[in-house]
């Protein structure tokens, strides 16, 4: 075919010559099914610290979050090296509960929702730690969870971390408007938390294991709506989790609690709808972090979202809960929705994944 | 009482076009950006075809302060000035108008700007 | 080329895609219409309220001419709204209110003040001043647009 008009000829056809590559066998794969990882060398997380403020401090999680922001500016003079300092300041934390040195950690996973992932690296800069730094929108905690099990389960370290968080006033700014602009928020938004998480992930005798991982694809059932994520997110919730089930060959119920990251109230009544239809009913243990970090009557619409919501509550919930052993088995699927307001605002629809890991005590 | 009548007469009739604003919102999903735009484009309208000042006329601030009011003031800066001056008009009337407006929205958004800092949710 | 292109992912998906779409604009939360609209009723009534008091003060004690009272009057209402938007209490008034808060003067006021506040943190020049009229921008831009197109046809209309 003609790409340009020079007279000359092109050929893009670029699979033509390729002969097909003889494929070998792994001797010792640790894929079973489609999507699912197994971890034969068990990773534990051994350690973890996050903090909110004092918005989910109020909400129904009161309880259980240990650590408050006393303002929400952390004594920075932006919101964005506020957040910033939330990240180092529970990576520091996360660390010293290890009763670790920063540079006994092979590597650090990274990520938050703002351009660049500024939060991220400018935490990074601080710890004599290899970085990398990754984006899954909400779904960053379980991405950098996997991306640690596989370092270390693969040999390639011992010891791996990884931290995340968002804010309120600086996602506002990034996907919406001006703090103090009086615009009514739709029924169906969700407010981003403010909190941020890290965890320590390594090769050490006791620990909640992370068993089993599976990575999701991209789904898009074409919502455009970018104030309405839960709706958006629900198919890659739903995608991932049913791969996870024929993967295994194991249904809802052979799990003590099922979480998903941030859907929201009307998202996680979608992602049951859409588990029926797969023949796959998700009964009552199943929960959402975003429908159940605040109440109804914080003005939150449908709950909270964010990297730091889904990190937050892994954190101060569920790892306590499984260390005291009321939950032994726990999937903890987090969702993101990969949306930018600039293609969004050219009429295209939101692109979302869902990322998996199966912890045991 | 007259002056009653008046003020429950701007009562109603900018309470009814707000109104119509949240109607536009709820139904229509358009921004609310998108919907002053429309209010405006229609007082721009009105006052071209010289029915604003019956309007004003009848309820006042009902419908002065609305955007519609701001579009009618660019309107009749703009033909005021045309009658006046002429050609050059139509690109100055709208915003001679409207510059009372504007600088003081600025002046006052700017020195806002100064004093207080946004605050987190 | 066989190469998976954007339009062919939303064809093939064409159907489930709209099944759902559907469905969730039937199951999502809707403003609670009645109340939002009497609550726009009475705020944006309470606005354009002020706006007359203050207009007919102007008019009064200062014996203004009606074209400047009535200006008197809005630059009073965007100062407070100015003012109650860098205290954090307009977008408050603007939870409830909706568009009785935001048709008015005032939401415009609001949209250049709070723009202004929130970039004033990269600096007053790329800050601060560059990001002043992002969000009221639209408004001003197609005001002065259709001004000049009125003009324009006053002006060929006065030819003849």
């Amino acid at each position: 075919m003609r790409l340009f008009d020079f007279g000359v000829e092109i050929d893009l056809n670029l699979t033509k010559g390729v002969k097909t590559l003889k494929r070998t066998k792994n001797k010792n794969s640790k894929k079973i099914g489609k999507q699912t990882f197994v971890f034969q060398n068990e990773p534990k997380i051994f350690s973890s610290y996050s903090i909110v403020s004092q918005k989910e401090k109020d909400g129904p999680f009161s309880e259980y979050f240990y650590d408050v922001l006393s303002d929400t500016k952390f004594d920075e003079k932006t919101f964005e090296k506020a957040e910033s300092k939330m990240f180092v300041y529970t990576l520091h934390n996360a660390i010293k509960k290890a009763g670790i040195k920063p540079n006994e950690i092979d590597i650090l996973f990274s990520g938050d929702l703002l351009d660049q992932i500024i939060s991220s690296s400018y935490c990074a800069r601080l710890f004599d730690i290899s970085y990398m730094g990754i984006y899954g929108a909400c779904s960053t905690m379980v991405e950098g969870l996997i991306f640690s099990a596989i370092c270390i389960d693969g040999g390639f370290g011992e010891v791996g971390a990884c931290v995340t968080g968002s804010h309120y006033a600086t996602a506002e700014r990034q996907f919406r408007g001006p703090l103090e602009l009086g615009a009514q928020k739709q029924k169906y938004s969700q407010h981003t938390a403010t909190a941020a998480a890290a965890v320590i992930v390594g090769l050490v005798s006791q620990g909640i294991k992370i068993t089993k991982a599976c990575i999701g694809k991209v789904e898009d059932y074409g919502v455009t709506d970018s104030a309405n994520m839960g709706a958006a997110m629900a198919p890659a919730a739903m995608s991932t989790l049913v791969q996870f089930f024929i993967d295994t060959n194991t249904k809802a119920d052979d799990y003590d609690l099922i979480v998903t990251g941030d859907l929201g109230k009307l998202g996680s009544d979608l992602l049951r709808i859409l588990m029926d239809e797969k023949g796959y009913h998700l009964g009552q243990n199943y929960m959402d972090c975003g429908a159940s970090i605040y109440h109804h009557d914080q003005y939150t619409s449908e709950g909270g979202s964010g990297c730091g919501c889904a990190a937050a509550v892994l954190d101060a919930f569920i790892l306590r809960k499984m260390e005291q052993g009321q939950y032994k088995k726990v999937i903890f699927i987090a969702t993101g929705a990969l949306l930018s307001t600039i293609i969004v605002q050219q009429g295209e629809s939101i692109p979302c994944v869902a990322h998996l890991v199966l912890l045991e005590k | 009482m007259e002056t009653f009548l008046m003020y429950i007469k701007v009562f109603i009739i900018g309470g009814l076009l707000c109104v119509l604003a949240e109607i536009l919102i709820i139904k229509t999903k358009l921004t609310s950006a998108r919907i002053l735009v429309i209010f405006l484009i229609v007082g721009v309208i009105l006052e071209a075809i010289g029915v604003f000042k019956y309007l004003k006329e009848f309820a006042g601030a009902g419908f002065t302060v609305p955007i519609i009011g701001f579009g009618s003031s660019l309107a009749k800066g703009a033909i005021e000035a045309v009658n006046k001056e002429g050609f050059l008009g139509m690109f100055s009337g709208g915003i001679f108008k409207t510059a009372a407006g504007l600088g003081a929205v600025t002046v006052f958004s700017y020195l806002s700007a100064l004093i207080f800092s946004p605050k987190s949710k | 080329m066989d190469m998976p292109t954007g339009d062919q992912f939303k064809q093939q998906n064409k159907v489930r895609n709209k099944k759902y779409t559907d469905y969730v604009e039937l199951v999502s939360p809707k403003q609670t219409t009645w109340k939002s609209l009497l609550n726009a009723f009475w705020i944006g009534g309470v606005i354009c309220l002020l706006g007359q008091v203050l207009f007919d003060l102007a008019k009064i004690l200062f014996s203004l001419s009606d074209d400047i009272a009535q200006t008197i009057a809005l630059i009073a209402l965007i100062f407070i709204t100015a003012l109650l938007t860098g205290i954090g209490v307009f977008d408050k008034i603007a939870y409830y209110g909706g568009g009785g808060s935001f048709l008015p003067i005032t939401g415009f006021a609001n949209a250049i003040s709070s723009a202004a506040i929130e970039f004033k943190s990269e600096g007053i020049i790329f800050g601060l001043s560059s990001k002043f009229y992002t969000i009221a921008g639209p408004v001003i831009v197609n005001g002065i647009l259709s001004s000049f197109i009125v003009g324009l046809i006053y002006y060929i209309i006065g030819l003849f």
